[in-house]
């Protein structure tokens, strides 16, 4: 991969009037050519982190620096080559898709032609219908065709598919995989982690205006101690104690919740009959076991102790 | 990245934009959005010509009633009623002869103006000093009672009708309700569409995008002025053909204080949407604006009826400059340079709220 960097903030903090810390010295950088995620819960500091980018907020404190450029210095330049899609803009919805996608290539000096962004982002069908007749998913395709429209080399794109349903979460996703096969670069935010570990190729997971890890999708999840994860659920007279699971063969972490317990594992063929054999010795009942891949979610869990959506 | 993409970014077609492409694209968006709104069409144009139908039908000017006059049926009555017939200007007169019981209670009950009772070789007139139209009936009745018994005037007179366009209510209604008209549209267009752009996070998007800011204003302007123009045209135009208004000044000086009152309001719209979030609060704000000047400014009457120490102060409310600049140009021809007081009036207004809406406004 090129190694040019394309973004770069380092200790960027941000606190509101009234003293709410939204971002507390956080660090990113994003190579040309990424699909760079932050992943975090609601109120993680995801959003303001990607406004202060998009030069939409200024930052309490810290640099940023994009393609070379800072928003003191350069922030026409900065804004003709970064697309932009905010978390709910509504769009005027008494115009038509084209004339939105007119309007707003019209801000730009080089903008790319209206009808192949609609081909690209398949509203063709819909271009004359007004943007009031749309449906969630085509509203969300429309909202980033008009980041595109400009011809960015960067695209910020905030929660790019919430509320969305399956089907037009893929749509996003193609489009997202299109930009960036054509060179581009791009930063997202989400809070799913199916979304962050499919899409992207780094990921910060953000919590309370920090990052608390980054890197690849697979580097993460092999963080956690195991590529798989193990859940059982157990009928016994007395508590168990965590460290009798500790102990099994290949087991690199144990969370306990409500009488569910979940072990990540590298190799299950090697710890489930070891579980077997020790629920067998003790005369405990097993009520549940199931195995399944380890998902960003275990590495949020393990890093917080909190479910990303729950917090 | 390998050649593939390479020749997909190289292949890429651009349209290059200049100047003032992206003025155009706000403005062209701008007025299609405003005439795809039924409320804006409704308000704008058809509300201002349904109002001066209104009002012009009720307070036309109507041809002079006749005034009902009842002869008590008594010896005597015979003679009065051909007098009253062949008097010059019996057309004005409606006479009836009734018995006197029937006579009294129908003056009674208002049905005739004045009552004629024959005494001899006279009359006795029986009428109600409270009511003008009894008082106008008693003195035209014997006017030409006398006039068919072969009385002459002591001084001799002549008179003319003038009742010519000018004067009439509808004269003096037309121009306000321009005046009325270029303040509401001003300020709910800017103001409303201000704020709901701003409700929707769209001002926000805007300016994450190269747009320039002066650009978006310039825009706005411009589609007030468009707006403006038909506006104009539509109500005086509506006056002249309807009522048939006579515009006596220059329609140079009307469109230019039709275009500073279009702006200066629009910038008293921008100033009360500058920082609202919601448009329940615009609204409230702009409501609570304009209410004085639908009262005080002279729309619908003259403010001349408020007392004399207040009227210099209704004279700064910015549609009292624009509603007598109006008047004064429509119906008197006057110049614009005979208007500086209220030119200046205005131009503050507007100045200083525009001046004040660019400090404080907000985009998010």
């Amino acid at each position: 991969m090129n190694q040019q960097v394309v973004v770069q903030c380092k200790q960027l903090r941000k606190t509101y009037e009234g003293g709410v810390e939204a971002v507390r010295g956080l660090d990113l950088t994003i190579y040309a050519g990424q699909c760079y995620g932050l992943l975090g819960p609601n109120g993680a500091g995801k959003t303001t982190t990607i406004e202060i980018l998009e030069g939409l907020l200024k930052a309490t404190s810290g640099e940023v620096e994009i393609l070379g450029m800072n928003w003191r210095r350069n922030s026409d330049e900065l804004r003709e080559a970064l697309g932009v899609s905010l978390q709910e803009t509504r769009l005027a919805e008494k115009l038509s898709v084209r004339e939105t996608l007119e309007l707003f290539g019209g801000f730009y000096r080089e903008a790319r032609p209206v009808d192949e962004v609609l081909e690209v982002l398949g509203l063709t069908e819909k271009a004359d219908a007004w943007v009031g007749k749309l449906s969630g998913g085509q509203k969300q395709r429309l909202a980033i065709a008009t980041a595109l429209v400009g011809n960015p080399r960067v695209l910020f794109l905030d929660e790019p598919t919430t509320g969305l349903d399956p089907q037009s979460r893929r749509q996003v996703w193609e489009i997202v995989r299109r930009f960036q096969a054509e060179g581009g670069t791009v930063l997202l935010t989400t809070h799913y982690m199916d979304e962050a570990e499919r899409l992207c190729d780094y990921i910060s997971i953000v919590d309370h205006g920090k990052v608390i890890a980054a890197g690849t999708p697979a580097e993460l999840i092999s963080g956690v101690g195991g590529h798989h994860c193990l859940e059982f659920a157990l009928d016994a007279d007395v508590p168990v104690p965590v460290e009798t699971w500790r102990q099994l063969p290949g087991v690199g972490g144990v969370m306990s919740e409500d009488g569910h317990i979940s072990l990540t594992v590298e190799e299950p063929h090697r710890t489930i009959p070891a579980l077997l054999n020790l629920v067998d010795e003790h005369g405990w009942r097993l009520n549940q076991l199931t195995t399944r891949q380890s998902s960003l979610e275990d590495v949020f869990v393990n890093l917080t102790g909190r479910h990303l959506r729950e917090s | 990245m390998n050649v593939e993409e390479m020749n997909a970014i190289t292949a890429r077609r651009i349209v290059r934009h200049n100047r003032w492409t992206g003025y155009r694209v706000l403005l062209a968006a701008r007025l299609k959005e405003m005439f795809r709104e039924p409320e804006v069409v409704f308000w704008v144009f058809a509300f201002p010509i349904l109002l001066a139908l209104g009002l012009g039908i009720a307070f036309r000017d109507r041809p002079p009633e006749a005034v009902r006059v009842v002869i008590v049926q008594q010896p005597g009555s015979e003679r009065v009623a051909e007098l009253l017939a062949t008097a010059p200007g019996s057309q004005q007169l409606h006479v009836v002869q009734q018995p006197p019981a029937q006579a009294n209670q129908n003056f009674r009950l208002g049905k005739f103006d004045v009552e004629v009772l024959p005494q001899g070789e006279g009359v006795e007139y029986i009428y109600d000093p409270a009511r003008p139209e009894s008082v106008l009936a008693r003195s035209l009745t014997d006017s030409a009672l006398q006039t068919a018994a072969g009385a002459k005037p002591a001084v001799a007179n002549t008179s003319r009708i003038n009742s010519e366009p000018g004067s009439r209510y509808i004269d003096f209604l037309i121009p306000g309700l321009l005046g009325m008209n270029l303040m509401g549209s001003g300020m709910w267009g800017i103001g409303f569409a201000l704020v709901e752009m701003r409700q929707r996070k769209l001002l926000k998007r805007y300016i994450a995008t190269p747009m320039r800011r002066g650009d978006f204003l310039l825009a706005l302007a411009t589609s007030r002025l468009i707006l403006m123009i038909a506006e104009l045209v539509l109500v005086l135009g509506f006056g002249v053909v309807a009522f048939h208004i006579r515009v006596t000044g220059s329609w140079a000086a009307i469109l230019f204080v039709s275009c500073l009152g279009a702006l200066s309001f629009a910038a008293l719209g921008l100033l009360t949407a500058s920082r609202a979030q919601k448009i329940e609060t615009v609204s409230g704000i702009m409501n609570v604006v304009m209410m004085p000047m639908w009262i005080f400014s002279g729309i619908f009457f003259s403010y001349e009826r408020f007392p004399a120490a207040v009227i210099p102060l209704i004279k700064l409310l910015p549609l009292t400059a624009l509603n007598d600049m109006l008047r004064a140009i429509i119906l008197e021809g006057s110049s614009l340079a005979s208007q500086a007081a209220p030119l200046a009036v205005l131009c503050a207004w507007g100045g200083l709220s525009f001046f004040l809406a660019v400090r404080s406004f907000r985009w998010t």
